[in-house]
């Protein structure tokens, strides 16, 4: 397996909700992909955002200014 | 053959319609059940979707517009997940029985339902709400455009209306959204409810409702979602909470190109082409001797031409045009049973005639041809 490495996820409770977070994020040209939620956190949408850590305040000011719902974020290894 | 139904359904579809379902088919996976690239490419999708309709619409966010598989779907949904027995509501006569009968069904368990009466011409008067407002009075739910006549009912007044009373204002935009511009914010409209496959030029199977911020609708259906796996209920968060099961992802690829297509030509372009052929085949079948020709000419319509010639039932005129001409129209009751009622024409019903962007100014001229032929 792959080693895991520290990431910022963004977790979602719908699927929209992580469609337009890559939307603004690919919009935004904000490094990152979509990833299956990791294990460690408790998410409801199975597909999670995924950025590099040092991307984490960009991440959230994006997400928060375009007033999208999400369920939560966290750095963990992913 | 002559397609002059567009109002049950318009076709053909512009070829990048057809040409999005074929990719789609080929290449998608389940949408929101995977991380995997074809469920992604599908949800992808589906979300640009939402972007494009919420946009169209004027709603107030892509995870608003909850995707369903027809207007019929998208009503029901509305209705019975907002009234409840105690309420009154107010509808309208030219409703299509999508409408219609959720408020009958409603009405048997205790909600209060009014009709604002259609006139000869299928007119109604929009005073009419104010007289039947009462104090447990919920809603306004009603069409935008009649499948029957193509009157318009205005919608910017019914949604002040509904807004200065603090109604709730469900709106059924089957026969126009796509071609007449609806702004659910300066319209005050609650729940814009839509058909994919008549004026928004998409596939069949896809429709949607559109709903403004607050409106809190109970779901309709639960199940299978991609997510909150676990928990009992159907998740709180739109759009999922409206959407369960296996979202039609091969036709909301084609409903996307179809918006595409609307925009790339213009929605006034292909309002003014629909309603210059409406103009002239109405021009032409009102100058025969004994035609009876319904609705509203003197103000803007959905283009829609509805008739009859003397007391020849409405099936025999139809089928002598699609036996004899190979003219596709409409006979019958249309699923308007308060409007026939209103026109007077429960019996005998009516023969419609719906045009639409891919009709011809040639095909108008060949059916009043075939009609001053048959009708003499």
């Amino acid at each position: 397996m792959r080693e895991k490495e520290l990431r910022f996820v963004v977790t979602f409770h719908t699927t929209a909700e992580a469609m337009a977070v890559e939307k603004l994020c690919r919009e935004k040209a904000i490094e990152g992909k979509l990833i299956s939620a990791p294990r460690s956190i408790s998410a409801d949408c199975g597909i999670a955002w995924s950025s590099p850590p040092e991307l984490a305040d960009i991440v959230r000011e994006a997400v928060q200014s375009a007033g999208i719902e999400i369920q939560g974020f966290h750095e963990v290894r992913a | 053959m002559i397609y002059f139904d567009n109002a049950a359904t318009t076709m053909p579809k512009p070829a990048s319609v057809t040409e999005a379902v074929v990719a789609a088919m080929n290449s998608f996976g389940n949408s929101g059940r995977a991380a995997h690239g074809q469920s992604m490419d599908a949800s992808r999708t589906i979300y640009e979707a939402r972007v494009r309709l919420a946009g169209l619409f004027n709603c107030p966010r892509p995870s608003n517009v909850v995707f369903t598989a027809n207007s019929t779907e998208a009503l029901n949904i509305a209705i019975r997940g907002l009234l409840k027995p105690g309420d009154h509501v107010i509808s309208t006569d030219l409703e299509h029985n999508s409408v219609l009968r959720p408020l009958y069904d409603l009405a048997e368990q205790g909600v209060a339902v009014d009709f604002a009466a259609a006139d000869r011409q299928g007119r109604i008067n929009h005073d009419d709400f104010s007289s039947l407002l009462r104090e447990n009075t919920r809603a306004i739910v009603c069409t935008h455009g009649s499948n029957l006549t193509g009157n318009l009912l205005d919608i910017g007044r019914i949604g002040r209306f509904a807004h200065e009373h603090g109604l709730l204002f469900i709106v059924d935009a089957s026969q126009t959204a796509g071609v007449f511009p609806i702004d659910m914010a300066a319209m005050n409209i609650s729940v814009l409810c839509f058909t994919g496959h008549k004026s928004l030029l998409g596939p069949q199977g896809t429709g949607g409702l559109c709903i403004a911020d607050g409106v809190e609708i109970r779901p309709l259906k639960s199940g299978g979602t991609g997510v909150q796996t676990y928990l009992r209920h159907q998740p709180p968060e739109l759009p999922t909470r409206l959407e369960a099961g296996t979202l039609n992802s091969h036709g909301i690829a084609g409903l996307l190109a179809a918006v595409g297509y609307i925009e790339s030509v213009g929605m006034e372009n292909i309002r003014a082409k629909e309603s210059a052929l409406m103009k002239r085949f109405y021009d032409g079948v009102k100058e025969i001797p004994g035609m009876k020709v319904y609705g509203d000419f003197d103000n803007e319509k959905a283009p829609i031409v509805s008739l009859n010639w003397q007391d020849v039932p409405s099936g025999e005129l139809a089928d002598e045009l699609a036996e004899e001409y190979g003219i596709a129209s409409r006979a019958g009751a249309h699923c308007a049973p308060r409007l026939h009622e209103a026109l007077g024409t429960k019996g005998q019903g009516a023969v419609r005639f719906s045009f639409g962007y891919h009709n011809t100014e040639e095909e108008v001229d060949r059916a009043l041809s075939a009609l001053r032929k048959i009708c003499q």
